[in-house]
């Protein structure tokens, strides 16, 4: 919880955490280093050096720092675990839904636990994902469209397979599908961040949301088109809210494009973390105003009401979330706590 | 290519020190760019090493802010690096070599082989990168016409005037100011990516060409530039968020870089979007307006014959 000068409180939901293990005694091979090497150059190229882990606990921080880094010092007040399988870069997987899920055993008022699919996985797949869904009662999905797979290094949201496992989705229930614009698909002579095979699937499944995660950067112009023709696009502000530190002009002007084109109503926060930490994260968004000449040329504003909303509840509306019942329910669970601190 | 351009004619000699000779491939390197970044892949800090034996075999050493990279923009630099060494007539044989990459080997191998990259990678890959290349020629045309217009309004200079000037007119502006210059030189060094004239192009004709265009080489209105420009800034802030995060990425991977040199080119000036970048605006001593030699611009133009 935010709470403002004023004594205005803010909900927040992050849409976008994760609790891995890239330890050394889950390491595969090199790809798996290198997957965590780039991580942590991301973590400390776009982090305040106050706010600068340790390579080995960035490797593996563990639930009770998550917790504590997401509710505690931070102002989270629910997170949305999106899982990222790399079993080909790890023994037991980097941060997958069965491990995300000792958090909601443990904190069940905190967290959503979301599913993921692999089309290359076929009948197996999709019984996989109906397992998922009957399990940890699955609202949403992530899908790593670069994962490697033996020899295949990623598929498109367009290949055939796809469609069998979003008509599963719509059957199950699974309305949020989340899709990560990352590094080399194939074929790699590919743009790397093409977000056109969203714009394919996002008209053949009008009734599931597809959440950009990081906007397509940097094909913001490519992203900000396709959310404009979808209604069902929306954009995940992981990794283009640490920008907010270094490059403050740079985010303001990502920022207003965003509200311009995709719209108040289709942004939502997420922190990456343990990427990023919701603390500082948050400090700095709440004290954020859009550049006068900014919103001047394009006529948006980041008004408090906005910021409600992409912090919140946005992500609110997606996964079906009453926020005053969830305020209550988590006064109620953790008053102990408040009592004792 | 026109990443290779403007080298300036040389001797066919190859000097005899080892330090001069690695010195010459430096600064044919130093004019290869990141396509994504519009930047010089030296000036970028990629370029590690530059080794040139007594018989012209040349090594270069280059790495890549993650492992990550995409394949296909690695392999475009790799190749333009060896290009670039290549056209050096006392360089023999190129070899490059890409460090601590997932197709470091497959790159390295492919490129020093002067393979294409459908020959490098097989199935993996549909087609050979011209198109890619010539796709963010266009992004660096749309990115540098953007700063520069933005500045030249924010001047003072009136739409209607600019808009119907000539590539002859805007070179030979009477404006005493050194950051339109700066601007106009690395505009008009993009200017002719736009517009086939693939027959045989003569400096003359497309010196009468309209200066500011859009990418279909349609004129501007100045009734609607004001949308114009903001449409292309999306471009520029892409390539501003790349360049952020690229530089960022290999300053924690393998420490300090060479300074954000984009800085004074005002295209990454967040602030030149909004008519003051005085401060951010440093041009460079003798800087003028150059023209993409005449073989590497035929090459453009046969490229877009073929894929545009």
């Amino acid at each position: 919880m935010y709470i403002t000068p004023d004594g205005e409180e803010i909900f927040i939901i992050d849409g976008h955490v994760h609790l891995w293990d890239a330890s050394k005694e889950n390491l595969k091979n090199v790809h798996g280093q290198q997957f965590i090497d780039c991580f942590y150059a991301y973590h400390k190229n776009l982090s305040p050096k106050e706010y600068l882990w340790a390579k080995d606990k960035f490797d593996k921080y563990g639930d009770e720092v998550m917790y504590d880094d997401l509710f505690v010092s931070g102002y989270d007040d629910m997170a949305i675990c999106q899982p990222t399988y790399l079993t080909d870069f790890y023994k037991n997987g980097f941060n997958t839904t069965e491990s995300n899920y000792v958090l909601k055993k443990k904190y069940p008022h905190r967290f959503l636990v979301n599913g993921a699919f692999d089309p290359r996985d076929g009948e197996a797949g999709l019984d996989r994902l109906t397992e998922l869904s009957e399990l940890y009662k699955i609202q949403g999905v992530k899908l790593y469209t670069a994962e490697w797979r033996g020899d295949s290094k990623g598929y498109k949201l367009s290949d055939p397979g796809v469609y069998r496992f979003l008509e599963r989705c719509e059957q199950l229930g699974i309305k949020n599908v989340h899709v990560h614009k990352g590094p080399t698909i194939l074929p790699l002579n590919r743009d790397a961040f093409d977000v056109a095979d969203v714009d394919d699937v996002a008209t053949s499944f009008q009734n599931l949301n597809f959440i950009v995660e990081h906007c397509g950067l940097p094909r913001l112009d490519d992203f900000c088109w396709i959310a404009t023709q979808e209604t069902n696009v929306y954009g995940g502000l992981a990794v283009v809210l640490p920008f907010i530190h270094t490059r403050p002009q740079y985010f303001a002007h990502v920022i207003s494009e965003l509200l311009f084109w995709v719209g108040e109503d289709k942004i939502l926060y997420g922190s990456d973390y343990g990427i990023w930490s919701p603390k500082w994260l948050i400090e700095k968004f709440m004290a954020f105003e859009l550049p006068e000449s900014v919103s001047k040329e394009t006529g948006v504003q980041l008004s408090l009401s906005v910021k409600k909303k992409i912090l919140g509840l946005n992500a609110a509306r997606l996964y079906d979330i009453d926020i005053d019942a969830q305020k209550a329910l988590l006064e109620e669970t953790y008053r102990p706590l408040a009592v004792l601190s | 290519m026109s990443s290779i351009a403007r080298i300036a004619p040389v001797s066919s000699v190859s000097p005899t020190s080892a330090e001069e000779r690695a010195a010459r491939v430096w600064a044919c390197l130093a004019l290869v760019i990141d396509p994504e970044l519009d930047e010089s892949v030296t000036a970028l800090g990629f370029v590690t090493a530059v080794e040139v034996d007594a018989d012209g075999a040349t090594r270069i050493a280059f790495r890549l802010p993650t492992y990550w990279c995409a394949a296909n923009f690695s392999f475009l630099m790799a190749d333009d690096l060896r290009l670039a060494a290549a056209s050096l007539p006392w360089v023999t044989k190129v070899s490059v070599a890409l460090d601590e990459h997932m197709y470091g080997a497959e790159i390295s191998a492919g490129v020093s082989e002067g393979l294409s990259f459908q020959q490098c990678f097989g199935d993996e890959a549909t087609d050979d990168l011209a198109e890619l290349r010539l796709t963010f020629l266009i992004k660096a045309f749309e990115r540098r016409q953007e700063a520069l217009l933005s500045l030249m309004l924010a001047r003072g200079h009136t739409a209607e005037a600019l808009l119907i000037m000539s590539v002859q007119e805007l070179t030979t502006l009477d404006d005493s100011d050194e950051a339109v210059a700066r601007l106009v030189a690395r505009y008009v060094e993009r200017r002719f990516v736009i517009g086939a004239n693939a027959v045989e192009p003569t400096r003359t004709a497309d010196m009468a060409r309209l200066a500011f265009v859009d990418k279909h080489e349609r004129p501007l209105e100045p009734s609607t530039i004001g949308k114009y420009l903001r449409e292309l800034r999306r471009v520029g802030v892409n390539a501003e968020f790349n360049s952020a995060l690229c530089r960022g990425l290999l300053a924690v991977r393998y420490g300090a870089v060479p300074e954000d040199a984009s800085d004074s080119n005002g295209e990454s000036n967040s602030d030149s979007r909004h008519g003051a970048m005085d401060e951010a605006s440093r041009p460079e001593e003798g800087q003028r307006v150059r023209f993409i030699p005449t073989n590497t611009y035929r090459e453009m133009m046969s490229l877009k014959t073929r894929h545009g």
